[in-house]
C-alpha cells in the first residue's frame, strides 16, 4: 500500500514540497481548501500605505502600449474581432501586448482587444454584434451553429411559453440571459495556483467515481456528464498554459507563478464564456502569501511585487466580449464585471487586509482610474483605520471603488466570500448562481391598474383581471390589485428562469468555472426587481396624496395627476420607506412559492445596474408623478431629486431594506461633490470613512461612491477626448463616462448631487 | 438705470430685514425653521444634522439661502419634533462622527428655540455647533454658548463700510461677539466669503486676519469662494440676484488670501 502511494504520488509530492515550502497548516494539504490555506498562512497588515511602490518604466510602457489602442476602440466600438473561430479554452494561439516586457501573459485571442465569438450562448447575439461593427460571421461557423449545433438561445425559445414571450416583449421582465451567457459564476481560480491542475483533476475524478454506485437518474447522469466535462476543461487549461510555455500541472512555486496560474485559470473562463459578469473572486490576500514569501526569500523587491500586480491588473482591464450595441445600452457601457473582493474581517476577528490588498488598490494610482477590474472593498467598521483611510482617499481621487458590508456577508456566507457582478455574494468555489436579471415592479403596478394591459401598447400581457375604475386611485384597491399582479409576475418570472437555466446548462455549460467549484455545489436562483423607488413612491402618493387617473378612449390609464405632497422614499421617513421594505419582502415571498430548477435557493436583488435608463424608457407615466420614459433610479436608490435631505438620509432609507429578503444584493449609488464631503482633503477622507462606517453600521449592504462635480461631467460630455479615463460608479460597478450614451450621461448629471448650496 | 433698480430692491429687502428684528419668537418650546438636512463636512466637523431656522436680520448680497430670510415664510415646529428627527440620526452620527448644527437664517433671531435645541443635543452627548453672523450675538446667553461646542462665525467683511454695503448692517456687534467668545474660550471657526470686488481687497483680508490672530480661540478660518449657484433660487422667488455679474474668485486670488491668513499665523482652509 505504502509502496504504491510512493510510486504514483512521489514526483507530485516532491514538486508540492518545493512549491509549498514554508507554508503552514495541514487541512488544505489533504483536501482542496483554499480558505484554510489562507487562514493558516496570511499576515494581516494594519499599517498605512507608505510602503507602496509607484509604477516602473516597464509598467508604464506596457500600459501605454495597450492604452494607445483604446482611442481606436472607442471610435469604432470594437478594436478587432476574430469572426471565424468560436472561442474555447484552446481556440487561439498565444497573444501578447509586448512579449518582451510582459510579466504575466495570456490574452483571450491572439492579439490585445481582438474580441472572440462565443456562439454557444446564442448565434443571433454574435451576428448582431458583428453586424453592428461592420463585420460578418464566417459562413462555416454560421452553418455549424444553424445546421449541426443548437445554441442556448435556440433551446430557450423552444421552451418559452407565449406568456413568457409576451412579458419579455413588453419589458415587464427584462435583461434575461436567454440570448447570451448568464455569467455570475466565479471559479475558485486560486486553486490552480495552490494545487496545480493535476491535483484538481485527481479530485474531480474522485468526485466522478463517487457517483459510480448511484442509479442513473436524470440528475445523476447530468452530474456525471458535467464532471466529465469539467475534467476535460482542466486538461484544456493545461494545454492553453503550455502554449504560452508554462506547465501548470504542478503547483505554483513563486508569486509570479501563482499570479500567472491564477490568471490562466481566469483566462480560460473568459475564453469560454461571454457571461454577463465574469468576476475574479477574492484573490489579493491569497496572492499576498506568495508575494510575502518571495519578499522574505529575497526573490522580489516591493517594486517588483507591485509590478507583478500591475501587470496582472493590466490583463484584467482588457478583458473584452463581443456584444451588441443594444446590450451595451442596457448595461451602460461595455462592462465585464471583473469583480475582485478585497478586505473584510476573518471569522477569527483578524482583518483580511494584507499588503497585497493595498497593492491591488494601488493600481488605481499606478495605471490611473478604471472601471475594471471592479475593485470591491468589504467594509466593516472594524477594518484597520489606515486601510479605511486609504480606500476613502482613493475613492475621492478615482471614484473607482465600491463598498459592501462585510458585517452582513460574513455571517451569511463565511469569510471567504466574493462578489459576482456588483452585489451578489457567495462563498468562493462552493456556491454558484443562476443569474435571473429582473422584473419591472413599476410596470407591474401599472398593469394592476389596467387589469394586465400594457400601458404603452394597450396589449393584454398580464392576466385579464378587472381594471381599476374611478377617477381617484384608492390605496386599498391598488394594493390588492398590485399584490395579485405580482403573484402572476413572480410565477411567470420563475417559469422563465427555469427554462433559461435548464438550457444554459445543456448548451453552454461553464465547464472550467464549475471545475473550480466543489461537488456538489450549492445553487441560488438570483431573481431581481427594478423600479422599487418608483413603485414605493407611487403607492405613497396614492396613500398620502390624491392621485387622479387619466384614461384614453379605450379606457387604458395612461397618466396620473398627483395633488398634494406625499412622503417619498429616500428621506429616512418610515411612511414611505416601509412601503419599499414591504415590496421587497412581499415579492421575495412570492418568488419562493415556485419551484426552482435544480432545487436552487431563491434569492432576489435590488440592483438594476444602469438598465434603469432602459426600464424607464419602457414604462409609461407612473402615479408618483414620474413622466413616461424618464429613467428609474438605479438599484435601490431613491428617485432622482426626491431625496431632499442629503446623502445620509437617503442612504438610511436604503439601509432599511432587509438583506435577508434580498440576498442577491441591494445596491446604492451615492454621488457627491468633493465639497460635499468636507473642505480639506483630510476632512474629506475622515468624513467619507465616517459615512461608510455609519451606513454599514445601520445595516446598509452596498454603496458606490462617486465623488465629482457637475462641471467636470458637462465638460466630459462635450469633450470626451479629454476624459478617456473618467470613471464613475453606477449602481454596482464603474463605467467610463465617455463611453456612455449622451442620454445616460445626462442621467448621471441629473442624478442628485448631494452638495448643498 | 439697472443699478438703481437693483439698489431699490436691495433697499426694500433691507427694510424687510429690519422688520425681522422685531419679529417675535414663538412661545417656549417652539421655533420657526425652513428645513433640516443632513450634511457632511460643510456645516462643522463630520456628518451634521443641520437645522435651518427662518428669519434673518441681514440681507447679504451673496446670500444663497434667500428662502430663509423671513420668519413668516417658515414652518413652525416644536423642539420635541426636531429632537425626534435628530434621534433618527443619533446612532449614525455617533458612529460616523459629527453632530448637530443650528444654522439659518439667523438662529439667534430665535435665541430661546436655538438655546433649547443646543441644550438638549448637548445634554444627550451630541457635538453642537451654531452657525451665525454674530450680528445678534448679544442675544446669545452664556448658558446658550456653554451648550455650544463650536461657533461657526461669519465675519463677512473687515471694513465697516464694506460690511454695511454687503449686509445692510453694522459690523461692530459681530466683532463684539467674537471678542466675547474669545473671553469665554469657546472654539470658533471663522467663515469668510471671498467675493471679488466686495471682500477681496488686500487690506480687508489683512485686517480680518490680524483680528482673528488676536482672538486665540479660532481653530480655523473657512475661506468660502463666492458662487452663483443660488441664482436659480432667486429667479424662482422672483428676486434679482444682486451679484449675478460677479465671477467666483480664481485660484490666484484664493491663494493670495490663504497666504494672507497664513502670514498672521492663522490656519485657513
Amino acid at each position: 500500500m505504502t509502496v504504491t502511494e510512493v510510486r504514483t504520488q512521489g514526483p507530485a509530492q516532491a514538486t508540492a514540497h518545493e512549491a509549498w515550502r514554508g507554508f503552514r497548516g495541514t487541512t488544505w494539504r489533504g483536501s482542496v481548501d483554499v480558505r484554510d490555506f489562507i487562514q493558516a498562512n496570511y499576515t494581516p497588515y494594519e499599517a498605512d500605505e507608505s510602503f507602496l511602490a509607484g509604477p516602473t518604466d516597464r509598467t508604464r510602457a506596457v500600459w501605454a502600449e495597450v492604452s494607445s489602442l483604446f482611442g481606436e476602440e472607442r471610435r469604432r466600438g470594437v478594436y478587432d474581432v476574430d469572426t471565424a473561430t468560436p472561442s474555447s479554452i484552446t481556440s487561439h494561439r498565444p497573444g501578447y501586448i509586448d512579449s518582451g516586457r510582459e510579466l504575466i501573459v495570456g490574452l483571450q485571442t491572439d492579439a490585445p482587444l481582438k474580441r472572440a465569438i462565443m456562439p454557444a450562448g446564442g448565434l443571433r447575439m454574435v451576428e448582431n454584434g458583428l453586424a453592428a461593427y461592420g463585420y460578418t460571421l464566417d459562413p462555416k461557423v454560421r452553418e455549424i451553429f444553424t445546421k449541426y449545433r443548437k445554441t442556448h438561445n435556440d433551446g430557450v425559445f423552444d421552451a418559452y411559453t407565449p406568456e413568457i414571450r409576451a412579458a419579455r416583449r413588453a419589458g415587464i421582465i427584462t435583461g434575461l440571459p436567454d440570448a447570451y451567457g448568464r455569467g455570475r459564476i466565479v471559479g475558485d481560480y486560486r486553486r490552480v495556483a495552490l494545487y496545480g491542475v493535476d491535483r484538481l483533476i485527481e479530485a474531480k475524478r474522485a468526485e466522478l467515481r463517487s457517483l459510480d454506485g448511484d442509479f442513473s437518474t436524470d440528475a445523476v447522469i447530468r452530474d456525471r456528464e458535467e464532471l466529465a466535462e469539467q475534467i476535460r476543461a482542466l486538461d484544456e487549461l493545461k494545454q492553453m498554459a503550455a502554449s504560452y510555455g508554462y506547465d501548470i500541472s504542478r503547483p505554483a512555486g513563486t508569486a509570479r507563478e501563482a499570479i500567472q496560474w491564477l490568471y490562466f485559470a481566469y483566462l480560460a473562463a473568459v475564453k469560454e464564456q461571454n457571461g454577463a459578469a465574469m468576476s475574479l473572486g477574492r484573490t489579493s490576500t491569497f496572492v499576498d502569501v506568495y508575494l510575502e514569501r518571495d519578499l522574505a526569500e529575497g526573490r522580489l523587491t516591493e517594486q517588483q511585487a507591485q509590478e507583478l500586480v500591475d501587470d496582472f491588473v493590466i490583463k484584467l482591464r482588457i478583458v473584452r466580449f463581443l456584444r451588441t450595441p443594444e446590450y451595451d445600452q442596457l448595461f451602460s457601457g461595455d462592462p465585464t464585471w471583473v469583480t475582485e473582493s478585497i478586505g473584510g474581517i476573518g471569522a477569527d476577528g483578524r482583518p483580511l487586509v494584507t499588503r497585497t490588498s493595498y497593492r491591488y488598490l494601488q493600481t488605481l494610482r499606478n495605471l490611473g482610474p478604471a472601471p475594471e477590474p471592479n475593485l470591491t472593498v468589504f467594509w466593516s467598521p472594524r477594518l484597520p483605520e489606515p486601510f479605511k483611510r486609504f480606500c476613502a482617499a482613493l475613492s475621492i481621487e478615482t471614484s473607482s471603488i465600491q463598498y459592501e458590508s462585510d458585517e452582513l456577508m460574513r455571517p451569511a456566507y463565511g469569510d471567504d466570500t466574493a462578489i459576482a457582478c456588483c452585489v451578489s455574494a457567495a462563498p468562493v468555489g462552493k456556491q454558484m448562481q443562476f443569474f435571473g436579471a429582473r422584473v419591472n415592479l413599476a410596470k407591474a403596478l401599472l398593469y394592476a391598474v389596467n387589469g394586465g394591459r400594457d400601458e404603452i401598447s394597450g396589449e393584454q400581457v398580464g392576466p385579464a383581471y378587472p381594471a381599476l375604475t374611478g377617477d381617484v386611485l384608492d390605496y386599498d384597491q391598488v394594493a390588492a390589485a398590485f399584490d395579485r399582479m405580482m403573484d402572476w409576475l413572480a410565477k411567470t418570472y420563475v417559469n422563465a428562469l427555469n427554462v433559461i437555466h435548464y438550457m444554459h446548462d445543456k448548451y453552454a455549460y461553464e465547464r472550467i468555472e464549475m471545475a473550480l467549484h466543489d461537488y456538489p455545489v450549492k445553487r441560488t436562483l438570483a431573481c431581481g426587481i427594478a423600479g422599487l423607488s418608483v413603485a414605493a413612491d407611487s403607492l405613497s402618493a396614492i396613500r398620502h396624496a390624491t392621485v387622479r387617473v387619466l384614461r384614453d378612449v379605450t379606457g387604458l390609464a395612461v397618466d396620473y395627476v398627483v395633488e398634494g405632497d406625499y412622503p417619498a422614499y429616500g428621506n429616512n421617513d418610515d411612511r414611505a420607506d416601509a412601503i419599499a421594505v414591504d415590496l421587497v419582502k412581499s415579492f421575495m415571498d412570492k418568488i419562493r412559492r415556485h419551484p426552482s430548477y435544480r432545487g436552487a435557493e431563491h434569492t432576489q436583488s435590488v440592483l438594476t445596474i444602469t438598465s434603469n435608463v432602459v426600464y424607464g424608457t419602457h414604462t409609461g407615466n407612473t402615479p408618483d408623478g414620474r413622466r413616461a420614459g424618464t429613467p428609474f433610479a438605479p438599484g435601490a436608490n431613491p428617485m432622482n431629486g426626491r431625496d431632499r435631505h442629503g446623502l445620509v438620509a437617503s442612504a438610511l432609507s436604503v439601509a432599511k431594506l432587509p438583506y435577508d429578503q434580498a440576498r442577491d444584493g441591494i445596491s446604492l449609488t451615492s454621488t457627491v461633490t468633493p465639497d460635499g464631503l468636507g473642505r480639506t482633503a483630510d476632512d474629506r477622507v475622515a468624513d467619507l470613512v465616517g459615512v461608510l462606517d455609519g451606513y454599514f453600521d445601520a445595516g446598509g449592504f452596498h454603496m458606490n461612491v462617486n465623488v465629482l462635480d457637475r462641471a467636470t461631467l458637462i465638460d466630459a460630455m462635450d469633450h470626451p477626448e479629454k476624459y478617456p479615463q473618467l470613471t464613475i460608479r453606477v449602481s454596482g460597478y464603474a463605467v467610463n463616462f465617455v463611453r456612455l450614451t449622451r442620454e445616460q450621461q445626462q442621467d448621471v448629471i441629473d442624478r442628485t448631487f448631494h452638495g448643498r448650496l | 438705470m439697472r443699478d438703481r433698480l437693483l439698489d431699490d430692491s436691495t433697499a426694500r429687502l433691507r427694510q424687510d430685514a429690519a422688520a425681522e428684528l422685531r419679529a417675535s419668537e414663538p412661545a417656549a418650546g417652539g421655533g420657526v425653521i425652513e428645513s433640516w438636512d443632513l450634511s457632511v463636512g460643510v456645516d462643522g466637523p463630520g456628518t451634521r444634522f443641520v437645522v435651518f431656522t427662518c428669519g434673518c436680520p441681514l440681507r447679504c448680497l451673496y446670500c444663497h439661502n434667500p428662502e430663509t430670510w423671513r420668519m413668516r415664510d417658515g414652518r413652525r415646529v416644536t423642539v420635541d419634533e426636531v429632537m425626534s428627527e435628530v434621534d433618527r440620526y443619533r446612532r449614525f452620527i455617533s458612529v460616523a462622527g459629527g453632530g448637530v448644527t443650528v444654522s439659518g437664517g439667523e438662529p439667534l433671531l430665535q435665541p430661546r428655540f436655538t438655546g433649547e435645541l443646543l441644550r438638549r443635543c448637548h445634554d444627550s452627548g451630541l457635538h453642537t455647533a451654531l452657525d451665525t453672523s454674530g450680528f445678534l450675538g448679544d442675544r446669545a446667553s452664556d448658558a446658550l454658548l456653554a451648550d455650544t461646542d463650536l461657533v461657526l462665525l461669519d465675519i463677512k467683511s473687515w471694513n465697516p463700510q464694506g460690511y454695511r454695503r454687503l449686509t445692510g448692517a453694522s459690523l461692530e456687534p459681530t466683532l463684539r461677539f467674537a471678542r466675547r467668545l474669545a473671553d469665554l474660550g469657546r472654539p470658533v471657526w471663522v467663515r469668510f466669503v471671498l467675493v471679488p470686488g466686495h471682500t477681496d481687497a488686500e487690506e480687508n483680508v489683512d485686517g480680518l486676519a490680524r483680528f482673528v490672530a488676536t482672538l486665540g480661540n479660532v481653530e480655523r478660518v473657512d475661506v468660502l469662494p463666492f458662487h452663483r449657484m443660488a441664482a436659480g433660487k432667486y429667479a424662482r422667488l422672483g428676486l434679482a440676484f444682486p451679484l449675478a455679474d460677479v465671477r467666483p474668485p480664481d485660484r490666484a486670488l484664493l491663494e493670495r488670501v490663504h497666504a494672507q491668513f497664513a502670514a498672521h499665523g492663522v490656519t485657513s482652509v
